[in-house]
């Protein structure tokens, strides 16, 4: 039986490049399925999504830009599935949160999501101290 | 303003033409041209999710977007001008006079070709392109705007990256 529990789905390499840092970081990698869009028309990617939610039992996908043609797929997957989540812009901080907790309920994702803007930083430069 | 782009592009609206093409040309509408997705609610509703606030999208059959280019054109903002297919803008370009068209992304399907990684394209798919070339439509492959723009003679000459 697959423990991957949701999808991770991007550009070009993203959701592997991703899973790669989870799995370095938290060791939880198995917790995701990755998947590119690459060379996959929209049919294409909805249709993959579907089948590899079919096959893990997934009811949350990740996905890496809002406006992205994984999204697009992701939103025409949630007709008619009011059991299933899609969460778009997905980033290191927030996979991290998801592994650690293997919590993927919708309320621990709203929370998720909310640190994950928060790990947001820009730190400058200073002055030589001497 | 002249439309930016009249773009093949089978993902329609995603993050190449919001954000790759959107971003530098300050894009403020974008035109889906699709017979399709100009009937369904749900489709239009879909492909509006994915554009940011400030982007106007407006849905238009192949009918209703050959009456509206000019009003489009006359409108202060940039604009780009979508098609999911070589067929659809082909019927679009015989019913206007548009003679610039930008092949953006083709993707796989059993009876396709890989030209580049983003275009892959059928016999009788080409044969459409080259028939468009031929009436004067000056027809090139750019997926974002850093990509060199390839001519349709460099295109079906090439092979797969």
């Amino acid at each position: 039986m697959s423990s991957a529990r949701a999808i991770i789905a991007g550009h070009g390499d993203f959701a592997e490049g991703l899973l790669s840092a989870v799995g370095l970081i938290t060791g939880r990698d198995e917790l995701f399925v990755a998947m590119s869009n690459s060379g996959l028309c929209s049919a294409d990617i909805e249709a993959r999504l579907r089948a590899l939610m079919e096959e893990h039992d997934i009811h949350v996908i990740f996905t890496d830009l809002h406006a992205g043609s994984c999204t697009m797929g992701a939103h025409r997957v949630l007709s008619g599935r009011p059991d299933v989540i899609v969460v778009s812009g997905v980033s290191l901080p927030l996979l991290l949160t998801v592994a650690t907790s293997g919590d993927l309920s919708a309320s621990a994702l709203e929370l998720a999501i909310e640190k994950a803007r928060q790990a947001i930083r820009l730190t400058a430069g200073t002055a030589r101290a001497d | 303003m002249p439309i930016e782009l009249y773009r093949i592009d089978d993902r329609l609206i995603h993050g190449q033409v919001v954000v790759g093409w959107g971003q530098p040309l300050s894009l403020g509408f974008i035109v889906l041209v699709d017979d399709a997705v100009a009937e369904s609610e749900w489709e239009q509703e879909l492909y509006r999710m994915g554009v940011p606030p400030e982007m106007d999208v407006y849905f238009a059959s192949v009918e209703q977007a050959a009456a509206g280019l000019d009003a489009w054109r006359r409108d202060a903002r940039h604009g780009v001008l979508l098609t999911s297919d070589i067929e659809t803008m082909r019927r679009l370009v015989a019913a206007t006079d548009i003679r610039t068209v930008n092949l953006g992304g083709i993707h796989h399907r059993a009876d396709r070709v890989p030209r580049v990684r983003y275009v892959y394209l059928s016999l009788p798919e080409i044969a459409t392109l080259r028939s468009m070339a031929a009436q004067g439509v000056d027809i090139t492959a750019q997926d974002v705007p850093a990509t060199r723009p390839l001519p349709l003679d460099e295109l079906l000459g090439s092979h797969a990256q």
